[in-house]
């Protein structure tokens, strides 16, 4: 697979998280170490004190200026068993003033002496650009920029597909349904195939797969059967019903015809794969309700999972500023 | 005055002269190069030796910015811009605010520019009122106040019907028109070549059709009207190849490109860094190769700086949602100089293409040193290792990613009809 440049914007002098930004850049040993960090937390959810101390007396702001109640929510609980003040922003951007006023709440936000911001924002590298403008010291977790990258949704992703595959050796995953838009299916890319599946198969129509994909490491399909066609892992991606508007997409009922996930099409994937979306989902527009509640899906693992995940990233981000920063680090971190 | 400038090497790539000559100034034009002229006395001499001497560029593509945007500059600091950078003759596109639409604005830009007393200013008029593409300008009005030629920038026309009109009427008075070509239905809401970098990075592309269906649209019109077509900055390979077919089938068509498109490519994605935000955008380096491979054809016969100066918050934000543009008139020489350092282009192509190249596309009376032309000039420095700085900017603009850049090459002075407006110190 292609790659850009070493992202050394989030890591520090030693090669740890400080921000999590992309997964473009990041190594095997770096997702590894997310998901080990994760399934260790993972057990925490089930006993009845579920809070460690690590970012105890840090401040973490959720600054969403686009909204998203499951993925703020999860954050949030995710910072919150990690023992952080946590603070709620849903910031509304104008087309016309998103420079402005993305780079004056920084400031304000800066001058409230936060610790992490958790950023959701409608531009691609909108979490480079805070993370390039933002003071040192604040880690930066990208929970979403524009089309470009989701990268904690794919480790939960990651983790969902580890926990029920055992590992990643030799597995087939395929992705379907509008992969243009989709900042997810970019992140579970450039984690399958880091994490060494070589067999990643991208499906839907020319209009939401373009061929560039393909120079990705992906393999394209145009054809849901020989897309899913064995695979060990689909991952079904929500369809935004403006793509019916721009011309992407003749109908939903079409696109469900042609690409939707229903008993009858799941039956071409292996017999034990698993379904995985990242919600929320559209029944019967890109998955069936049967499928969608069936003993394939994994769909609520996801969610769980991601608080794991998420107190992982925000864990290991947190140490890997105050490695960099040389201040003495707490046992429990090192 | 009379000027004498002695043991310089002059090079005019419009002569064919290379040489350590004279050269010899009066009454604000050339007058004799090696020997004196009869009767030329009292001259004052300019001694030039280590120097070369070379004729004052012509940059095809400079934003002033004025009227109605100084906050990110204005014909006195971006004139003054262009003369440190060696830029004496100038073509502003129609897009202040007001638009060059009427005549008293081109006259206001003119009459700042001549105030200003910096590089000769020659304003675009709007090919349309408002350049909305819908009702044409006045646009004999429009040049007999000093346009140069029309355009409608990279504004969208309301119809291929109206663009035809436009070009019949142009046609008629024998009017030159600038096109921009860019099919706006297929590039709207884009910020970066559609390939694999932006895909990657999840920004929204602009296909390379978006220029090539326009431009075929566009020569298909030429020919129909006859209408006198310079295409400006260009940016993939199938255009260039569009354009040397129109050539070849006796089309009288010329075209540009903007420095910043034969130098980079879309790899400077990478980064989300905004001073790579430009339009028409940095292409893949296949496209970045045919249009330096277009120059040395002859096909392309002019480079430009394409100067867009900002204020500091226009290319603050993430890529998309920051300004397009680059302010590098001023280092548009040393920038054009890398092409041939990398051994794309020799010097004289790389000297034709900013100094009679360009001028020959508009028809100007410039970048030429021979006998009769206005004595606009520069001295550079070869040798000169020199860094741009953002804090020793002439422009206002903020927005360039050459700031830092050390340079092998320098302006060291630069005359306009025989008179110094520009000394580095």
């Amino acid at each position: 697979m292609m790659r850009s440049e070493p992202r050394a914007l989030q890591l520090n002098e030693y090669g740890q998280l400080k921000h999590f930004l992309t997964l473009d850049g990041l190594d095997k040993t770096i997702l590894t170490e997310i998901l080990d960090r994760a399934d260790s937390f993972l057990s925490m959810g089930e006993q009845s004190v579920k809070k460690v101390p690590l970012l105890r007396g840090k401040t973490v702001v959720n600054l969403f200026f686009e909204n998203s109640t499951r993925t703020r929510t999860t954050f949030e609980l995710a910072a919150k068993r990690l023992s952080a003040d946590v603070i709620n922003l849903n910031i509304e951007t104008s087309a016309t003033s998103k420079g402005e006023s993305l780079l004056d709440t920084l400031k304000n936000l800066e001058a409230m002496q936060s610790d992490m911001f958790i950023v959701r924002h409608s531009d691609s590298g909108a979490a480079h650009f805070i993370a390039e403008h933002c003071t040192p010291n604040v880690a930066i977790i990208n929970a979403g920029d524009g089309r470009h990258a989701h990268p904690t949704q794919a480790m939960l992703d990651m983790l969902t597909i580890r926990r029920h595959k055992g590992s990643f050796d030799g597995l087939k995953v395929a992705i379907v349904g509008d992969i243009l838009h989709s900042r997810v299916a970019r992140s579970q890319l450039q984690a399958l195939t880091t994490l060494g599946v070589s067999d990643v198969r991208l499906v839907g129509p020319k209009t939401l797969v373009p061929s560039f994909f393909a120079e990705m490491g992906a393999t394209i399909c145009h054809d849901l059967e020989a897309g899913i066609k064995d695979v060990d892992v689909v991952v079904m991606l929500r369809l935004q019903k403006e793509r019916m508007k721009g011309a992407l997409l003749p109908s939903e009922s079409e696109f469900y015809r042609l690409y939707g996930l229903t008993e009858e099409t799941l039956a071409w994937a292996k017999p034990d794969a698993i379904v995985m979306h990242p919600g929320p989902i559209n029944r019967g527009v890109e998955i069936s309700s049967e499928v969608a509640d069936g003993e394939h899906s994994v769909i609520l693992d996801q969610v769980t999972n991601g608080i794991a995940v998420r107190m992982a990233v925000m864990s290991m981000a947190m140490s890997g500023q105050l490695q960099s920063d040389d201040t003495p680090v707490a046992k429990d971190e090192k | 005055m009379k000027l004498r400038i002695q043991n310089g090497r002059l090079i005019d790539p419009s002569q064919d002269i290379d040489a350590v000559t004279d050269l010899f100034v009066d009454n604000q034009k050339i007058v004799a190069i090696g020997d004196a002229p009869a009767g030329f006395e009292d001259a004052e001499v300019i001694d030039a030796s280590g120097q070369w001497i070379l004729p004052g560029l012509v940059d095809l593509a400079v934003s002033l910015r004025e009227p109605g945007q100084t906050q990110k500059g204005s014909i006195a600091t971006e004139g003054r811009a262009a003369v440190s950078g060696g830029v004496t003759t100038l073509v502003c596109p129609p897009d202040t605010r007001p638009i060059v639409d009427t005549p008293a604005v081109a006259a206001l830009i003119q009459d700042k520019a001549d105030d200003a007393g910096m590089a000769n200013v020659f304003p675009l008029g709007a090919l349309t009122q408002g350049l909305e593409g819908a009702q044409l300008s006045n646009m004999v009005a429009l040049t007999d106040a000093g346009c140069i030629a029309l355009s409608n920038h990279r504004h969208p026309m309301a119809s291929t019907k109206v663009l035809s009109r436009a070009l019949e009427y142009a046609s008629t008075h024998d009017l030159l028109v600038v096109f921009h070509p860019d099919e706006s239905s297929l590039s709207e809401g884009g910020c970066a070549h559609e390939g694999l970098m932006s895909t990657m990075h999840g920004l929204a592309g602009i296909p390379e059709e978006a220029e090539t269906i326009a431009l075929m649209r566009d020569l298909l019109l030429v020919e129909k009207t006859g209408v006198r077509a310079h295409f400006a900055r260009l940016s993939c390979a199938k255009s260039v190849e569009m354009i040397a077919d129109a050539k070849a089938s006796g089309l009288d068509v010329t075209a540009d490109v903007a420095v910043h498109n034969l130098l980079l490519n879309d790899q400077m994605l990478n980064r989300f860094d905004g001073h790579y935000h430009v339009l028409p955008p940095l292409r893949s380096d296949e496209d970045r190769l045919t249009l330096i491979e277009g120059i040395k054809a002859g096909v392309i016969s002019a480079i430009c700086s394409d100067h867009q100066p900002h204020e500091k918050m226009a290319k603050i934000a993430p890529f998309a949602a920051t300004e397009p543009g680059m302010a590098n008139v001023e280092i548009l020489l040393p920038l054009a100089m890398l092409l041939m350092d990398e051994g794309d282009l020799d010097f004289s192509t790389v000297l034709t293409c900013l100094t009679s190249g360009p001028a020959a596309c508009f028809g100007l009376e410039a970048g030429s040193l021979s006998v009769g032309s206005f004595a606009d000039f520069i001295f550079y420095d070869s040798t000169a290792r020199w860094t741009w700085s953002y804090e020793g900017r002439k422009t206002k603009g903020h927005n360039s990613p050459y700031f830092g850049n050390e340079f092998v090459g320098r302006v060291t002075s630069t005359y306009i009809s025989g008179q110094r407006v520009y000394q580095a110190v």
